[in-house]
């Protein structure tokens, strides 16, 4: 059982990602250049965040035409687990992986601080050791984090339980509060917070363990 | 024989319902300088651009395409096309 986390030229968070999985965690991870195709022998990969290619154009647009996503569009369908950090999310809506769109903040700030997230839906494995609780603590770092679709989309999403967690004070004008979403399979969950960064205490909280717990559930 | 050469300028907005706060804080700005009766301001971007194609519609096709799957994210963005001969 391994993770990959994909190092784009401009990806900050692989190294806290690796930290996480395998420092903390103890989970077999490797980093994967964006140049690779080869995913063979993972059971679940890591979009990191971070500036993808810059995020020249928009956030993500270019990381979307990287070779290793066209080997991670065919790991998804075959069932691996894919969980988008951050860029990483916003990488996923580009890519098609997850409906909608991340956007300039509305208040034009980068955010970075703790929030408070409500836990929406525990249908995936991702979230089920925060269901009992119903709530959980990550830092968010990001100036466009605003989650918007069409009212289509949100329906569609509401209808799939789609929507994984919420924020408990909406920081950036996202579209119903959105923080994380997972695809109507539930193996790919995307969300702006970092997890990753709540796994060592000596950085902080340990609240985002149980999600990369996951990764290899 | 030469290919024809094509400029073409592609601008990028926002769609009407997504909020443009870059907008909103710059029409903010033009308030203080002074600048009243503004009562829309949206940002968005030009791309501009030159190609080489066959003709006119093979040029517009290429960078329609270009348009919705690189240039513009249609979930939020809407975009449209000017092509001049060079």
């Amino acid at each position: 059982m391994s993770i990959g986390v994909i190092v784009f030229p401009g990806s900050n968070c692989d190294r806290d990602v690796l930290w996480a999985t395998q420092g903390c965690l103890g989970l077999p991870t490797r980093r994967i250049w964006h140049e690779e195709t080869d995913l063979s022998g993972l059971d679940a990969v890591v979009l990191p965040g971070g500036f993808s290619y810059g995020d020249y154009l928009r956030c993500g647009a270019i990381a979307r035409f990287a070779p290793a996503l066209r080997s991670l569009v065919e790991f998804t369908a075959q069932g691996g687990r894919v969980l988008g950090i951050c860029n990483g999310f916003q990488v996923l809506t580009e890519l098609g992986l997850l409906p909608g769109a991340l956007t300039r903040n509305r208040d034009l700030h980068f955010i970075c601080e703790d929030v408070n997230l409500t836990v929406v839906s525990a249908r995936t494995t991702w979230l089920q050791n925060y269901s009992a609780k119903g709530h959980l603590t990550l830092p968010i770092a990001h100036g466009e984090g605003r989650y918007q679709c069409s009212e289509d989309t949100l329906k569609q999403l509401q209808d799939d339980d789609a929507i994984a967690l919420r924020y408990g004070n909406n920081p950036n004008g996202s579209v119903d509060d959105i923080a994380g979403i997972t695809n109507p399979k539930g193996n790919v969950l995307g969300l702006m917070p970092h997890p990753e960064r709540a796994c060592d205490p000596a950085t902080g909280g340990v609240e985002g363990r149980a999600m990369l717990q996951a990764l290899l559930n | 024989m030469t290919v024809p050469r094509f400029q073409a300028r592609v601008l990028v907005r926002l769609r009407p319902s997504v909020l443009d706060p870059a907008g909103e804080a710059a029409r903010g700005a033009a308030a203080r300088l002074g600048v009243e009766g503004i009562s829309k301001l949206r940002i968005g971007k030009a791309v501009e651009l030159e190609i080489e194609a066959a003709d006119a519609a093979e040029a517009r096709s290429r960078i329609e395409l270009l348009s919705d799957r690189l240039f513009a994210n249609p979930v939020i963005e809407d975009w449209s096309l000017e092509l001049l001969d060079s």
